[in-house]
């Protein structure tokens, strides 16, 4: 297995049994405020919202049932938003190459992200940029996250500790 | 309701979470992240690590049970079915990895009411077993008002 980042300078090697293992990090020095994170795009799924339930212990049934979601007044199953959170963290963790470097991670959930019964699901648009070169090798970041063209994170923010 | 202003820097108990690995790897199937780092210790020491690191917001798993403890004390009054996230804010002092024990203690960090909602943002402390902060986690949850 290979994981490998763009345009990253420091790299590790380490033996599996079967594979390497390539983990690149991000050094302070390839990145100024402006820099962009290359953006992703996440297909949300009711699946997902299963998944995540069970993962994180979060079994709000606004969030798996259309019945109670509609009853408080959603227009349909909504994400968590710390599902949308994770997911817009992608973008910085696959970008920085060590998800331990995030040292500040901030949003407000300003719109819900419904996911329709159907088989395309909601799709999340996550886009970032370096806003500000902090001491000691610190960058903040920050994230826009869309869903059918509405923001659904605001000041989503993060700190992250580069190489 | 309006909140108590003397419930602002109330503290509940001590929680304690065990970090697992199959926990760690489970979660980042669950958010989809393919990340090696999430799933192979060799990744993750590669990194620095001293074993998996968890995904940033899997602390909310570590915070959920002492969360749980403060909105249901019965002194709020909270309407958990009005409730919805506001906010949320991670501070790190250091990653979340496999095998850490965490201690979780949450306090009431705000409570007020504006325009008819009550607002209020749950501070959790999570510490390690040698009691040394791994991250501050604010969450805040806004009740809205019954219109």
């Amino acid at each position: 297995m290979i994981w490998s980042l763009q345009s990253s300078r420091h790299l590790w090697l380490v033996g599996k049994r079967d594979s390497d293992v390539t983990v690149m990090v991000l050094s302070a020095e390839d990145v100024e405020v402006g820099s962009e994170l290359t953006p992703q795009t996440f297909t949300v799924k009711r699946l997902d919202l299963v998944k995540y339930a069970g993962a994180s212990g979060d079994f709000n049934v606004i969030h798996w049932n259309e019945r109670a979601a509609t009853e408080v007044g959603l227009p349909d199953v909504i994400a968590h938003g710390m599902f949308t959170m994770a997911e817009a963290a992608r973008v910085v963790t696959d970008w920085c190459g060590d998800p331990g470097a995030i040292v500040e991670y901030s949003t407000r959930f300003t719109k819900p992200v419904p996911v329709p019964n159907d088989d395309a699901g909601a799709t999340l648009e996550v886009s970032g940029s370096v806003i500000e070169v902090l001491d000691d090798k610190r960058v903040k970041v920050e994230l826009i996250a869309t869903c059918d063209g509405n923001k659904v994170l605001g000041m989503a923010r993060a700190v992250v500790q580069l190489g | 309701m309006a909140f108590d202003a003397d419930l602002v820097g109330r503290k509940y108990a001590p929680q304690t979470y065990e970090v697992g690995r199959e926990k760690v790897r489970e979660f980042a199937d669950a958010i989809g992240d393919p990340n090696p780092a999430y799933r192979d210790v060799f990744a993750a020491q590669a990194l620095g690590h001293r074993d998996l690191v968890a995904p940033p917001t899997f602390a909310v798993v570590v915070t959920r049970g002492p969360q749980i403890a403060v909105i249901s004390d019965p002194e709020l009054g909270l309407d958990f079915s009005r409730v919805v996230h506001g906010d949320q804010k991670f501070v790190f002092v250091r990653p979340i990895v496999a095998g850490d024990i965490l201690n979780t203690t949450a306090s009431i960090s705000t409570a007020r009411s504006m325009a008819g909602n009550d607002i209020l943002t749950i501070r959790s402390d999570i510490e390690d077993s040698s009691g040394d902060l791994v991250a501050s986690v604010f969450a805040t949850l806004v009740a809205r008002g019954e219109a």
